[in-house]
């Protein structure tokens, strides 16, 4: 047990170089010379090849890449991303604020995404082909293919406009976190409540249930039984929706107004703020890394045929 | 012809084939179907309600809701489609060989998806699109070049089963050569596999793209894009929110007719799902499939 979850954590080490390396060369990618990119940024009228030349001596881009790549590395262990070529400030004081906003509506969806999911999967499962169970799944077949920011802007102009319930944008009173949070939410329940309920089903006709019955446990007892062992499935996929919706809070980030990394990195899109992407990338990537071996290792403490393989 | 049959079977798959069909059908055509130019500004009609010259009405510069949905097809659903199709054959590619072949070129080749494969896939979309610049071919290619290394993954294991079977082993030892061997054996064993998986995906991908035009990042005015068309509604959706309807309602039926449609294909491909363990596990695929695209939509 032991040996398995320390073999897990450090296989997530190359993977970190890995990443950082792939983030490092992504930059390289883009079809414009940096150097240009930073003087369009900061708005200079003539760009020439002398000025190029310089800026790349300041930014250091004239070394090898080699090297280039250790120092950028070095610095980003101790956070410092660069500066920001739009705006000029340090990138982490952009990034840092934005990506607790983001972690706090995550946290706050994802715990709305396991609660809607397992509690219509649950309740589904046990009505199998009646009613409730086809017209939720109706619904929520409907509302998969509904775009989340469709859903969202009717929220907006429902439930903020025309009621005026909720505030529209930004992040000011814990009010604001219910449409975002109910967006997210919405949108991936229907996926994992289709897998909480087939999971549940094929509980159903095992073994185990039909003995429990035969011996006459009550349908509660059953029940939980069901849901404890279905559960240990949802478990892995739970955990890999953290780093899936903390990534894909970007369009409900920009509805929303939410002051989180999907409102910066767009803008950093839009404006060719390579260190800013860069940054977020990184950001992004390595917490889907920690969030990947994380859920291994909650899922091989849980269940050990799992710890056999890697 | 007989799996047609077995989807026609069911009503509601019947619906959502013709819906498809409809839609690809009225995106090819669309200079011959659309009643007007969709860039067309009559400002002199602006937020009109339907007529019966402009049955959708028009927008906030005048122009044709309904040419602008017929000729939005093209970058909504007929592009997102070709890039689907370019990445499961890039990822096809990948994964035939390394399923096939094993040994070294499969470890090499895998290490090269693991890779790609650490990076959350909207991440990646979106730094590709942030390195390229803004604009749908853009978002296309970084669209391909992120997700290859998924289906890779996916069809080098289904590739794996079959590779293992008897009757390939068999034509290996008679000496029937690998090229051969893939084409004749190998392609039509696992196509309905890569089928499965990639009609699953083609759903969330179409409300992706949208949702990446939506945010601006997409196809640049004036052309025409669902996603685009709900963002211009967007600005004006306090005073009139009736203009997200026509767009709105057409992606939703669009692309649940595509879900409903690629599980009739699932369900017709595959009669093992009649029993429960393999059709939860078939489930399962399916959802990351979906999981896949939804990312960013």
């Amino acid at each position: 047990m032991g040996w398995y979850m320390a073999k897990r954590g450090l296989y997530a080490i190359p993977m970190m170089i890995v990443i950082s390396f792939l983030t490092f060369i992504l930059i390289h990618l883009s079809p414009m010379d940096p150097a240009e990119v930073v003087l369009e940024a900061q708005g200079v009228p003539q760009i020439t090849p002398e000025l190029i030349a310089q800026t790349k001596a300041e930014l250091g881009m004239d070394r090898p890449f080699l090297i280039r790549y250790a120092n950028w590395l070095i610095d980003c262990l101790q956070l410092d991303f660069g500066h920001s070529y739009v705006s000029g400030e340090p990138v982490w004081t952009l990034l840092g604020p934005a990506f607790l906003n983001t972690l706090q509506l995550t946290f706050a969806s994802v715990i709305a995404v396991i609660a809607l999911s397992v509690g219509l999967g649950v309740i589904c499962a046990l009505r199998e082909g009646r009613l409730l169970d086809r017209s939720v799944r109706g619904v929520s077949f409907f509302l998969t293919s509904m775009p989340s920011y469709l859903l969202a802007s009717l929220m907006i102009w429902y439930f903020a406009v025309k009621l005026d319930l909720l505030p529209t944008s930004g992040m000011a009173s814990s009010a604001s976190y219910v449409l975002p949070v109910v967006v997210i939410a919405v949108n991936y329940a229907g996926i994992y409540f289709r897998m909480i309920r087939s999971s549940m089903i094929s509980q159903l006709h095992e073994d185990y249930v039909l003995y429990g019955r035969a011996s006459g446990l009550s349908e509660t007892t059953i029940t939980m039984h069901m849901i404890r062992n279905s559960l240990q499935i949802a478990i892995s996929v739970f955990c890999m929706a953290v780093p899936i919706i903390l990534g894909s809070t970007v369009v409900v980030e920009n509805v929303f107004a939410w002051p989180g990394l999907g409102s910066l990195s767009m803008h950093a899109i839009l404006s060719r703020d390579f260190p800013v992407i860069q940054a977020y990338v990184l950001v992004m990537a390595v917490a889907f890394v920690l969030f990947n071996t994380v859920s291994d290792m909650v899922n091989a403490a849980m269940n050990p045929k799992l710890r056999g393989d890697l | 012809m007989n799996m047609l049959k077995q989807i026609l079977k069911d009503r509601l798959a019947g619906v959502s084939l013709f819906i498809v069909a409809i839609t690809i059908a009225a995106g090819a055509f669309a200079p011959w179907l659309a009643p007007h130019d969709p860039n067309h500004i009559h400002m002199e009609l602006r937020y009109a309600g339907p007529s019966w010259d402009f049955p959708l009405g028009n927008d906030h510069l005048g122009r044709d809701v309904l040419s602008r949905l017929i000729f939005g097809i093209r970058p909504s659903v007929l592009y997102v489609f070709a890039a689907l199709l370019a990445s499961v054959c890039m990822g096809a590619i990948v994964g035939f060989i390394a399923g096939y072949f094993r040994g070294r070129t499969d470890a090499v080749l895998m290490r090269v998806v693991d890779a790609m494969l650490s990076f959350p896939g909207y991440v990646l979309t979106l730094a590709l699109i942030g390195m390229l610049g803004v604009g749908l071919e853009n978002i296309l290619i970084a669209f391909v070049l992120s997700k290859w290394a998924w289906f890779a993954r996916i069809i080098r294991t289904s590739v794996m089963q079959i590779a293992e079977t008897d009757y390939i082993k068999y034509s290996k030892t008679i000496g029937v050569g690998h090229l051969s061997i893939m084409a004749r054996h190998i392609v039509p064993v696992s196509l309905p596999d890569i089928a499965v998986i990639a009609s699953s995906a083609f759903g969330s991908m179409v409300l992706q793209i949208s949702g990446f035009s939506f945010l601006g990042l997409g196809i640049q005015a004036p052309h025409a894009e669902w996603g685009m068309m709900l963002n211009e509604a967007r600005t004006v959706m306090f005073s009139k929110p009736e203009l997200m309807l026509a767009p709105g309602l057409t992606i939703i039926l669009v692309v649940s007719a595509i879900n409903f449609l690629s599980d009739a294909l699932q369900g017709a491909l595959d009669p093992k799902l009649m029993s429960s363990k393999a059709k939860f596990q078939a489930r399962t695929a399916v959802s990351a499939a979906r999981l896949q695209g939804k990312e960013v939509a």
